[in-house]
C-alpha cells in the first residue's frame, strides 16, 4: 500500500511539474507552429490531470476540444496568418497593432497575479474537509431522470448554466461571422491515403459521438463531448475540401444551429408558465426531456463548432443556393 | 497488480516527457508534429492502464476520443499548416 | 498473483519496453524518415502488447473488445498519418539521411 501511494504521488508530481514547464515554454515560444504543438501536448497532459483529479467528464471534453479541435483550429489560423504576413502592406499594420499592445503586455501578468492571489485566498479560507453540495446531489438523484450525477447537475439541477453556455456558443459563431469573409482555403484533392482515412474515420466519429451521447445518462459523456466529436467529423470533411457553400444560409441549417439553445429556452419558458419555475422538470418526464435536450444540443454544438472552424459567413444572396 | 500498473503509467509518462525534447529541438515542423503523435499514442496507453488500475471504465472512452482526434490534428497540420521547409538543416 | 496476472505483467512490461524503444528512436535517429519508423512501428506494437495484457485482466468480453478496437483505431490512424507526413516531407524536399 505504501509503494502504491508513493507511485501515485510521483506520477501526479511529475504531471504537475511538466504542465507548469510546458505552459512556461509555450508562452515564451517565438515559433508559432512549435507553440501550437506544445499547446496540443499541454491539452493531452491536462486531460491526464483531470483523470487524476477524478473528473473523467472534464477529461473527455479536454481530450475532444483541448487536444483535438483546438489544435486543428490553431493550425488553420496559423495558415491564414501566413497568408496575411506575406502581404507586405498588412505587415506594417500588424507592427503598429503590436506596439499598441505593449502596455497590455505588462498589464496581463499583473492582472493574472491578482486573480491568482484572489483564488488562493478563497481556496485557503475554505474548510479543509467539506462535502460541498455532493450530499444534496446524492439525495436528489432519484428525481433527476438520469443516473450519472454530472449529467443530473448539468441538465437538471443547474440546467440554466448549460442553457446559457449554449447561447454563448451561438453568439461566438455570430461574432466570427460578423468579421466578414476571410481568405478562403483552397484545398488540393486528397491523395488515396488521406481519402481512405477520411472515409473510414468519419463514420467512426459519428458512431462514437452517438455512443458518448447515449452513455451520458449513466456514465461520463454527454452533449458537449458528443458534439465536439461530431464536430471533428465535420472538421475532417472541411479539411478534405468539402464546402457547405449555400447550405449555410438555408432554413434547415439555421434550424439546426438554433435547435439546441432554442428547445432549451422553449422548455424553460413552458415550465415557467405551467409550474412557475424555470427548468423544474416533472420527475416522471425528466429522463425523456433531458434526452431530447441533449440530442438537439449535440447537433447544434457540432454544427456551431464546425462552422466556427470554417469561419466563413453564409452568403446573403440567394443565387449560391 | 496495482503497483505494477502505476509503475508502468509513471514509466510511460517519463517516456512522453522525454519526447518533449524532440518538439523543442525540431529541426523540421514535421518532427514536432510527429512527436505530438507519439504523445497521443503514449497518452492512450497511460489512460488504458490507469483505467484498469482505478477500475474506472469511463477512462477508456477518454482514450478512444484521444485515438480519434489525434488523427484530426495531424490531418489539419498536413493539409493546412505545414510550411515549405528549408532543406539546409533538416537532419541532426 | 495468478498465472494470468504473471502473463499480463510480462506483456505490459514488454509493451512499455517497446514504448521506450520508440522514444529512443524519436530522440536519437538522424532524420524524419527514420524517426517515423521508430515511432509508428514500435509504439503500435507497444500499445498492442499493453492492450493484450490489459484485455487478459478485463472484466468482460465487451470491455476487452473495446480495448482492441482502440488499438486498431490508433494503428489505422497512425499508419495513415505517418504515410502523409513521409510523402509530405519528400514533396518538400527534406533529404534522406546518408551515412
Amino acid at each position: 500500500m505504501e509503494t502504491l501511494t508513493l507511485l501515485a504521488l510521483s506520477f501526479d508530481a511529475l504531471l504537475n511539474l511538466s504542465l507548469l514547464y510546458l505552459a512556461w515554454i509555450l508562452l515564451n515560444c517565438e515559433d508559432l507552429l512549435k507553440a501550437i504543438v506544445l499547446f496540443v501536448a499541454f491539452g493531452l497532459l491536462m486531460a491526464l490531470a483531470w483523470v487524476r483529479l477524478d473528473a473523467p467528464d472534464v477529461a473527455l471534453a479536454e481530450a475532444a476540444i483541448g487536444a483535438g479541435l483546438t489544435g486543428a483550429l490553431l493550425l488553420t489560423a496559423l495558415a491564414k496568418l501566413r497568408v496575411i504576413e506575406t502581404n507586405k502592406g498588412t505587415t506594417q499594420q500588424l507592427k503598429q497593432d503590436s506596439e499598441n499592445f505593449q502596455t497590455l503586455h505588462y498589464m496581463t501578468p499583473l492582472a493574472l497575479l491578482l486573480v491568482a492571489i484572489g483564488l488562493g485566498y478563497v481556496v485557503f479560507s475554505m474548510p479543509p474537509i467539506s462535502a460541498g453540495l455532493s450530499n444534496d446531489v446524492a439525495t436528489n438523484m432519484g428525481n433527476s431522470g438520469v443516473s450519472h450525477s454530472v449529467t443530473a447537475v448539468l441538465l437538471n439541477f443547474r440546467g440554466y448554466d448549460t442553457l446559457l453556455e449554449m447561447f454563448v456558443l451561438l453568439v461566438s459563431l455570430l461574432g466570427v461571422w460578423s468579421f466578414g469573409s476571410t481568405t478562403s482555403q483552397h484545398e488540393t484533392t486528397p491523395g488515396p491515403v488521406l481519402d481512405t482515412l477520411t472515409r473510414r474515420l468519419v463514420p467512426v466519429l459519428i458512431l462514437v459521438a452517438a455512443y458518448l451521447l447515449w452513455v451520458g445518462a449513466h456514465a461520463p459523456g454527454g452533449a458537449f463531448q458528443a458534439g465536439s466529436v461530431l464536430a471533428a467529423a465535420g472538421v475532417l470533411l472541411l479539411l478534405m475540401g468539402w464546402r457547405p457553400g449555400g447550405y449555410l444560409s438555408t432554413l434547415p441549417f439555421r434550424l439546426i444551429l438554433v435547435a439546441g439553445p432554442g428547445l432549451f429556452a422553449i422548455t424553460a419558458a413552458l415550465l415557467y408558465l405551467l409550474k412557475g419555475q424555470l427548468l423544474a422538470f416533472p420527475v416522471e418526464y425528466a429522463g425523456i426531456i433531458i434526452f431530447a435536450l441533449e440530442t438537439t444540443a449535440t447537433l447544434s454544438i457540432a454544427v456551431i463548432l464546425a462552422a466556427l472552424f470554417l469561419s466563413e459567413p453564409p452568403h446573403s444572396d440567394k443565387e449560391h443556393i | 497488480m496495482q503497483a505494477i500498473y502505476f509503475l508502468l503509467a509513471l514509466f510511460l509518462l517519463l517516456n512522453l516527457i522525454a519526447g518533449m525534447w524532440r518538439v523543442l529541438r525540431g529541426p523540421t515542423a514535421a518532427d514536432r508534429m510527429l512527436a505530438a503523435q507519439l504523445f497521443g499514442t503514449t497518452a492512450v496507453a497511460i489512460l488504458l492502464i490507469v483505467a484498469q488500475a482505478t477500475g474506472d471504465p469511463a477512462l477508456r472512452d477518454v482514450a478512444l476520443v484521444f485515438a480519434l482526434l489525434a488523427a484530426v490534428t495531424a490531418v489539419a497540420f498536413v493539409r493546412r499548416a505545414w510550411p515549405d521547409e528549408d532543406p539546409r538543416h533538416d537532419t541532426d | 498473483m495468478t498465472l494470468i496476472d504473471y502473463l499480463s505483467t510480462i506483456l505490459l512490461i514488454a509493451g512499455a519496453l517497446f514504448f521506450l524503444a520508440g522514444t529512443l528512436g524519436l530522440l536519437r535517429f538522424p532524420d524524419i524518415y527514420t524517426r517515423l519508423h521508430a515511432l509508428t512501428k514500435a509504439d503500435n506494437v507497444g500499445l498492442g502488447l499493453i492492450v493484450i495484457g490489459l484485455a487478459l485482466q478485463s472484466e468482460s468480453l465487451a470491455s476487452a473488445g473495446k480495448l482492441i478496437l482502440i488499438w486498431l483505431l490508433v494503428m489505422f490512424a497512425g499508419a495513415s498519418v505517418s504515410n502523409l507526413i513521409a510523402s509530405g516531407a519528400l514533396q518538400r524536399g527534406i533529404r534522406l539521411w546518408k551515412r
